[in-house]
């Protein structure tokens, strides 16, 4: 039987909805959030009670509110990722022309993205595997990976196949050059610094050593020099 | 006096012609005016230029109109949401100008408010700024895109006065109101048509000015929500 800590570690629900609730923990009251399609959607739900927070959707939703009940969905109220989504009192409905004036002009302290891979200087790819992609569609990603105040990624630290997707230099094409302040993975909670990347947290019983082993970019300890 | 309602989307649509460009409204099912593409089908215009956040869901409206061979090009920042769409891009049967979808929304803002352009940070160091001018503002690169503008808009709100003044419906805007000011026609689907007068013109989102059919159609709401 696999114990809570792999659990919280390894793949599936319970491991994606623990890198969400870390990414809740995180985010301080008052601030305005971009949640992207994925794992990062899940924050949206995980929130600490009592803790004001406004989420955005690029499709012109301010103060989105938990998933509905299904029987109380409202069909013409969606998400980014088109699920049915609920709105707070005080939250305000409006065109796409003022959400990206939202996103693109810096009014969102953060956005959280999900990944294909991050490298160590911050460089984010997440839209497509290759430049011949056989059918392309980048949504918003590009538009809140540059117009967001913070990016935060949220991703499994490797592919199913265990490849790093922490990397030296990004393989697939970018969505955005330099960007990425934080990530947070099923093994740690990494910051990409001016010397690359800093651990900060380990998640459950993962030690240092693990967690470079399976990351493909030399791994900093925070608060040690080198 | 004005009265921009017509009977039927096959009468506000009659005079569309083959080589259009056509923004449509709507993200995902959202705002989405399934009975004008509908009379688009039944029109046969071809040769169009679909200008959509994506390529619709399922087998009807968009994905049937490209199935049926009506459209040459495609605007679109996701269009992996039809099956149809990707078959034919794959077979080389259907060009795509892929943008990112803020781009998408600013070009469209920017062909209806007569702006010439924009320079945005959004796809630069990307393959979507290949080919574009980049250009350095205050120590910050930016790359030049282009207004959009179409011959037809086909747009959906939920309440309209015979002057086109127009409310939305929950998450419903999105690209309707900028859509309504970009194109030669602006031609909109909606539930209920008011009397001059009712709607508090504070609450008008999209200002008649730039309505010139009103179809009122009952309608079913959008789609089942589904996650892609």
């Amino acid at each position: 039987m696999r114990s809570a800590a792999d659990r919280m570690t390894g793949p599936g629900l319970d491991g994606r909805k623990a890198i969400a609730r870390l990414i809740a923990r995180d985010i301080p009251e008052g601030w305005h959030v971009n949640l992207g399609i994925g794992i990062p959607t899940l924050v949206g739900d995980l929130v600490p009670e009592g803790r004001e927070v406004l989420f955005q959707s690029e499709n012109g939703i301010l103060g989105m509110g938990p998933a509905p009940d299904e029987t109380l969905a409202d069909p013409w109220l969606v998400n980014a990722g088109k699920q049915n989504v609920t709105l707070l009192p005080g939250a305000s409905l409006f065109d796409h022309a003022l959400s990206f004036t939202m996103i693109r002009g810096g009014h969102l302290d953060l956005c959280v993205l999900g990944a294909l891979e991050v490298a160590e200087n911050g460089d984010l790819a997440n839209w497509s595997t290759s430049a011949s992609d056989t059918a392309p569609a980048v949504g918003g990603a590009m538009d809140l990976a540059v117009g967001a105040r913070r990016i935060w990624v949220a991703m499994e630290h490797t592919t199913k196949q265990g490849v790093s997707k922490l990397v030296r230099h990004c393989s697939y094409p970018l969505t955005a050059s330099g960007v990425v302040k934080r990530i947070y993975t099923n093994l740690a909670v990494i910051d990409v610094t001016a010397r690359g990347f800093e651990v900060i947290e380990l998640i459950a019983d993962v030690d240092f050593e693990t967690v470079q082993a399976r990351t493909d970019a030399k791994l900093h300890r925070k608060d040690v020099a080198g | 006096m004005i009265d921009k309602r017509v009977a039927t989307a096959a009468e506000a649509l009659a005079d569309v012609k083959d080589g259009s460009t056509v923004l449509v409204g709507g993200f995902g099912q959202v705002g989405h005016p399934m009975a004008l593409i509908d009379g688009l089908i039944e029109h046969g215009a071809k040769d169009l230029t679909i200008v959509c956040n994506n390529a619709g869901i399922g087998t009807s409206g968009l994905p049937r109109l490209m199935k049926l061979g009506r459209v040459r090009k495609i605007v679109c920042s996701y269009p992996r949401t039809a099956a149809v769409f990707s078959e034919l891009y794959a077979a080389g049967k259907l060009e795509l100008e892929i943008t990112p979808q803020g781009t998408l929304a600013e070009r469209i803002r920017a062909g209806g408010a007569g702006i010439g352009g924009f320079y945005t940070r959004t796809g630069v160091g990307t393959l979507l700024a290949e080919g574009k001018e980049t250009r350095d503002i205050g120590g910050v690169s930016y790359v030049l895109e282009l207004p959009l503008k179409g011959d037809l808009a086909l747009i959906e709100a939920w309440e309209a006065d015979r002057w086109g003044n127009l409310i939305f419906r929950g998450s419903g805007q999105n690209f309707n109101p900028i859509m309504a000011t970009a194109a030669e026609k602006t031609v909109v689907q909606v539930q209920k048509v008011h009397d001059l007068g009712t709607i508090e013109p504070t609450a008008v989102v999209t200002p008649s000015i730039f309505v010139d059919r009103i179809v009122e159609i009952p309608y079913a709401p959008p789609y089942q929500a589904i996650s892609y």
